[in-house]
């Protein structure tokens, strides 16, 4: 019987830890270890965040699922890895430190035949001063719609902004990114318009001032490089359509920008031409950046081997071309295929914990030596897909032995769908409803714009919209194996 | 004035952009149109995820 492991149940890992599960059967055990006890359709906290929904809307417990699907479910986090072994046995294994109530803190070894890695991303709000709490919360200055507690606590403050509004205060909102290596812009992109859509629904647009920031070079960048769709017959740039949008709902924008400090109603940032400023706010939304989530790796004999397994980013080493050198030399080709890591073959990364080959964006600094550019996006569908292929690689590694042809899944033949919806009424909301194809472009393969424009569209409407409602409620039963669950894409 | 030259005067940044009028507003929320195009959508969706897999 074979042990697999898996660090993490959110998206990824979940999709991993259940695909594999119904493979390998009875025959090998499946374990997951994660420190929530519920699972979170992050991607609808959005709706949480303007109370449109309620947190249990997004949530529910994983425990009975995981029993009924025959897994083991350890509530807890995973701190260590030790690929080698002790000094005196050779069984690789891990460190998990319960987070169950009674038992916090409480530590277990647990050996391991296969390890995932699908520990996601650390909401890194320390990295900005002002932004966390110097302790790895977020501090009280903004408000975050991360997490589904998060979004909670964002929406109890938009609506005191909303009562002062229409009790005739002008009010000034600002959302966008909190540091300059961010990345997550749709989030944040997703969260403006859900709130500008509030406020008209609630009568007070007129006494709201809001404005976007972020580290993108130019609007619509969202951490690919912008891309280009087909729009009413024309090619165009996701530029164009961004701004039409900002425009259109009279939400003004700053670019290019990295808030290096964070204090109560004001922010202050630097522009990519290196000119420091300051914008107030009377309520913010702003993305932390992301990190690895802090995992330590030991050798046999006690010694550190972190950066053997870990890129200096925290996110885990696979098998992507890490030096690809400047821009001009980046390739689709250095992107990772099947997210085994290189020292250790039974050891696979899947969703945001593996670290991406370097950025998608153009790579820029400011003159005093910032560097301002959002990280590559590692959004829903590309962290489901590669978690299946990693269970199904590990599947065959564990059923036909070690040298198996391993699954592939490169975020350079890999498309995303994105909907950004603002409004939750099935006849008043809108949204926009883009697909990208390949997620890494390819410029060998599609010269020009390295995408293929025929599957990379953008376009505002209900249907978007009506999407959206589809897949909160088809993610979330296939989240909860309900029969026919394996039908779902992901 | 039309409601969509209203922000083109708001700002610089909204002046160098397009604004949709009033016909491409009205066909984001109908309903026959919008249905056909989430069809459209829906399709072009699964073939993206389909050349994913
Ligand atoms: C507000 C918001 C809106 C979004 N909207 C969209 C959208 O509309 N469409 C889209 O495609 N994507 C969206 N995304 C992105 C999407 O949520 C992520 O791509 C996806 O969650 C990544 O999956 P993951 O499994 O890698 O990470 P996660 O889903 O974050 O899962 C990581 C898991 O690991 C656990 N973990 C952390 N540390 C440890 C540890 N030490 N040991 C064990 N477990 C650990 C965490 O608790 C978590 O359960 C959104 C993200 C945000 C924040």
């Amino acid at each position: 019987m074979a042990r697999l492991i898996i660090m993490g149940g959110g998206v990824s890992g979940h999709t991993t830890a259940t695909f594999a599960k119904k493979w390998l059967g009875d025959e090998h055990e499946v374990v997951v270890v994660t420190p929530n006890s519920q699972w979170n359709w992050i991607p609808s906290n959005i709706w949480v965040g303007v109370g449109q929904m309620e947190k249990k809307d997004v949530v529910f417990p994983l425990a009975p699922i995981y029993k009924k699907a025959g897994i083991d479910f350890r509530q807890a986090l995973a701190t260590e890895i030790h690929p080698n072994g002790k000094a005196d046995d050779d069984t690789p294994y891990i460190v998990i430190s319960s987070t169950e109530e009674g038992k916090e803190g409480q530590t277990e070894e647990l050996s391991y035949d296969y390890l995932v890695n699908a520990t996601g991303p650390k909401l890194n709000f320390d990295a900005t001063p002002g932004l966390g709490n110097g302790s790895g919360g977020l501090s009280g200055n903004t408000v975050s719609v991360c997490t589904a507690d998060h979004a909670v606590h964002a929406s109890e403050e938009l609506k005191e902004i909303f009562a002062k509004a229409k009790a005739g205060e002008r009010q000034k909102i600002l959302v966008g990114t909190g540091h300059g290596m961010c990345t997550c812009q749709g989030a944040a992109f997703e969260y403006i318009f859900n709130i500008e859509h509030e406020a008209r629904k609630a009568n007070v647009r007129d006494m709201l001032d809001i404005k976007w920031i972020s580290n993108e070079s130019f609007l619509g960048d969202f951490g690919m490089g912008g891309l280009h769709m087909k729009v009413g017959g024309y090619a165009v740039s996701s530029k164009l359509f961004a701004e039409s949008l900002y425009a259109e709902r009279d939400v003004q924008w700053i670019i290019g920008a990295h808030t290096s400090k964070v204090e109560e109603g004001k922010i202050e940032y630097e522009l990519l031409d290196g000119t420091m400023h300051e914008e107030t706010f009377d309520f913010a939304m702003l993305i932390p950046p992301f990190g690895g989530v802090g995992l330590k790796a030991y050798d046999k004999d006690g010694s550190d081997m972190t950066d053997t397994l870990f890129a200096p980013n925290g996110f885990m080493k696979v098998d992507a071309k890490y030096d690809a050198g400047a821009y001009e030399n980046w390739k689709a080709s250095d992107w990772p295929v099947t997210y085994q890591n290189p020292t250790f073959d039974n050891i696979f990364a899947a969703g945001i914990a593996f670290a991406p080959p370097h950025l998608i964006s153009k790579p820029m600094t400011s003159p005093n030596g910032t560097p301002i550019n959002p990280t590559p996006p590692r959004t829903g569908m590309p962290s489901g897909i590669i978690g299946k292929a990693v269970a199904h690689s590990v599947c065959d590694m564990i059923k036909k032995g070690k040298d198996v042809h391993l699954h592939e899944a490169s975020m350079a033949d890999m498309g995303a769908a994105c909907v950004a919806s603002a409004g939750k009424g099935l006849f008043d909301g809108s949204a926009a409803a883009m697909t990208v194809y390949p997620v890494v472009p390819d410029f060998e393969k599609y010269p020009g714009t390295g995408r293929d424009t025929n599957y990379t569209f953008g376009e505002i409407g209900l249907a978007g919209h009506w999407i959206k409602h589809i897949l909160h409620h088809m993610f979330l039963y296939k989240a909860k194996l309900k029969p026919g669950w394996t039908l779902i894409p992901e | 004035m039309k409601q969509e030259e209203i922000n083109f005067g708001k700002s610089e940044q909204f002046n160098l952009t397009m604004i949709p009028g009033s016909f491409a507003r009205r066909m984001r929320k109908n309903i026959i149109w919008q249905f056909f195009r989430f069809m459209v959508i829906n399709i072009k969706m699964l073939i993206v995820v389909s050349k994913s897999h």
